[in-house]
């Protein structure tokens, strides 16, 4: 198999949103089986079945726009880390449901904005998988925001552990509303966002809920960048490497 | 002469009607539906284990969607059933520690590891399969609320059972890598899938009783011969073979015979030295344990809520 080098800006754009949620999904299904209670199974298995979803949707739109016979599944599973142009903070690991609900909220109320933009974009296959992308969002909003306020006004440990997890993962979203050059391109020509314009009303749901929470913005100046040009955190190479491993330990076969 | 509890009981057996929750049951019925109910409830929520086990390896972004929602449905039948448990007066925190401590079982096929992706293709028809021979005889059983789970349940086992067997047509039709995975799977899922119907009839200790109050409407035995006759031609349209040397089709009778069931290995297993006996209890006390802030958590804020609220 031939992997090209992804050229047109449009597929390089689908391949970047696929691949936040392709990643985010793959982080969530390892959460199977270890939820609090039986209705977080649930719920966790649905937020990571729709960001797989997405994926899927994206991936095979991008094979198209491509037109050399990839797949979705090629592009999940035959790309290496460096290919890989996912932000940083949905490669993270959760160290239990605190982290995992705090990496969730605040990508959540990023892809809010983002969705709610992209259902605008002129490209109208694009808008179509945002708009149902959009409704999904607002679902997985209100329940992780409805845990950070629960974890955070809860008891005094739960409050800690929250106050915690939101630190642990806060220097990963400054990365999230950083624009490069293919997003202005695609936001020139209408059918991106540039990412900068979705922070101002990020930070407003962010710091709503927060305050609800009675947790405080974390003030670490520190952010980290990288994964949208492939210089990932180590994370990612083991998450991959499981996930590919199927197709890689038995390749070009059909299953 | 006043019509008692009890006689209205019997009759509602009698007639074929459903029990209910407010209505009076012996204790003896009570507590053989706990048991039933809360094991079966066990089983979906301990079975998502070995199927998780395969999550973030499946092969293509398909099957990863189709066996996230297939292990997804299973916590939700868990929940039907802690429900229904739960209309006979106990809580379902109650179960979960009977189960945490060992005093209830969960169905012993669960103790079984899953070594290759085939094997989720043949935890989906068999063992899926065999639970829907089950299940779709406890529709009718007496207990209304046990009844009622069970025909929501079975809507969904019908795709659970397709997908296991689409994977396996997959692989049938695939590589001689493939179709290797495949028999390997069978050779070690097809006997233990056999056990899920429990004990001989003979050996069943719990069947008469059951019997008679309808809780089971057919016998270990016949459900058991009733999944082989549907299964045994599915395998030979997939050119497995079944590790059973005395698996042979009766004309007489127009029903496949097996051979001895390793009873021992069954015992074995239901006293807890199956395979992965005290993983996946240890597993599942983790996920417990570790959730205890969580829980906690809920409850303070619900409670700092409903005072705001009267304050
Ligand atoms: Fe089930
Ligand atoms: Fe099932």
């Amino acid at each position: 198999m031939t992997i090209t080098a992804i050229a047109a800006p449009l597929l390089k754009y689908l391949v970047r949103l696929a691949d936040d949620n392709l990643v985010l999904g793959q982080r969530l299904s390892e959460y199977i089986a270890s939820a609090p209670e039986i209705e977080e199974d649930l719920a966790v298995a649905n937020i990571g079945l729709d960001h797989i979803g997405v994926a899927q949707h994206l991936f095979s739109y991008a094979a198209e726009v491509e037109g050399e016979g990839r797949t979705e599944d090629d592009f999940a599973f035959w790309r290496t880390e460096r290919e890989f142009t996912n932000a940083l903070l949905v490669e993270q690991p959760h160290e239990g449901f605190g982290e995992l609900i705090a990496r969730q909220f605040l990508f959540d109320a990023y892809q809010l904005e983002l969705w709610e933009a992209l259902s605008r974009s002129s490209d109208e296959r694009l808008a179509g998988i945002a708009a149902k992308a959009l409704k999904e969002a607002r679902y997985h909003l209100r329940h992780t925001s409805s845990w950070v306020v629960r974890l955070g006004d809860g008891t005094d440990e739960s409050h800690r552990r929250m106050q915690d997890a939101i630190g642990a993962m806060w220097r990963f979203t400054g990365e999230l509303f950083e624009a490069d050059d293919l997003d202005r391109q695609m936001a020139d020509e209408g059918v991106g966002v540039d990412p900068t314009t979705l922070h101002q009303a990020w930070t407003a749901t962010v710091d709503e809920i927060l305050a609800e929470a009675t947790l405080h913005r974390p003030d670490d100046p520190y952010q980290a960048s990288g994964g949208r040009s492939g210089m990932h955190s180590e994370h990612l190479g083991h998450l991959l490497a499981e996930m590919q491993w199927m197709q890689r330990t038995y390749p070009g076969l059909q299953w | 002469m006043t019509i008692t509890g009890e006689d209205r009981f019997l009759e509602t057996i009698a007639a074929d009607d459903k029990v209910e929750p407010r209505d009076w049951m012996p204790d003896g019925y009570r507590k053989t539906l706990i048991r039933q109910i809360a094991q079966h409830a066990h089983s979906e929520i301990i079975g998502m284990q070995p199927e998780g086990n395969w999550i973030t390896r499946a092969p293509t972004l398909m099957r990863k969607i189709i066996l996230m929602a297939k292990v997804q449905d299973e916590a939700g039948h868990g929940l039907y059933l802690y429900s229904a448990a739960e209309t006979l007066g106990v809580s379902r925190d109650e179960l979960q520690h009977l189960l945490h401590t060992g005093k209830q079982k969960y169905s012993s096929i669960f103790n079984y590891p899953t070594l290759s992706w085939a094997d989720i293709g043949a935890i989906g028809w068999l063992v899926d399969g065999a639970a829907i021979v089950n299940q779709i005889a406890l529709q009718s059983t007496s207990y209304g609320p046990y009844a009622r789970a069970m025909v929501r349940i079975c809507k969904e086992e019908s795709f659970h059972a397709r997908q296991g067997y689409s994977i396996l047509l997959a692989l049938s039709r695939g590589s001689e890598a493939q179709r290797a995975m495949m028999q390997d799977a069978i050779d070690r899922w097809w006997w233990p899938s056999l056990m899920m119907f429990g004990p001989p009839d003979a050996e069943s200790t719990h069947t008469e009783q059951s019997m008679k109050w309808k809780i089971k409407r057919v016998t270990n035995d016949e459900l058991r011969q009733q999944f082989v006759d549907q299964t045994v031609p599915q395998g030979q349209h997939l050119g497995v073979t079944f590790p059973d040397p005395d698996l042979t089709y009766d004309e007489g009778t127009g029903h496949w015979m097996i051979g001895d069931i390793d009873w021992d290995e069954f015992w074995a297993v239901v006293k807890g030295d199956g395979r992965l006996s005290r993983e996946r209890i240890a597993a599942k006390v983790h996920a417990w344990e570790e959730g205890a802030w969580v829980r906690e958590a809920a409850t303070a804020y619900a409670e700092k809520v409903s005072l705001r609220r009267t304050a």
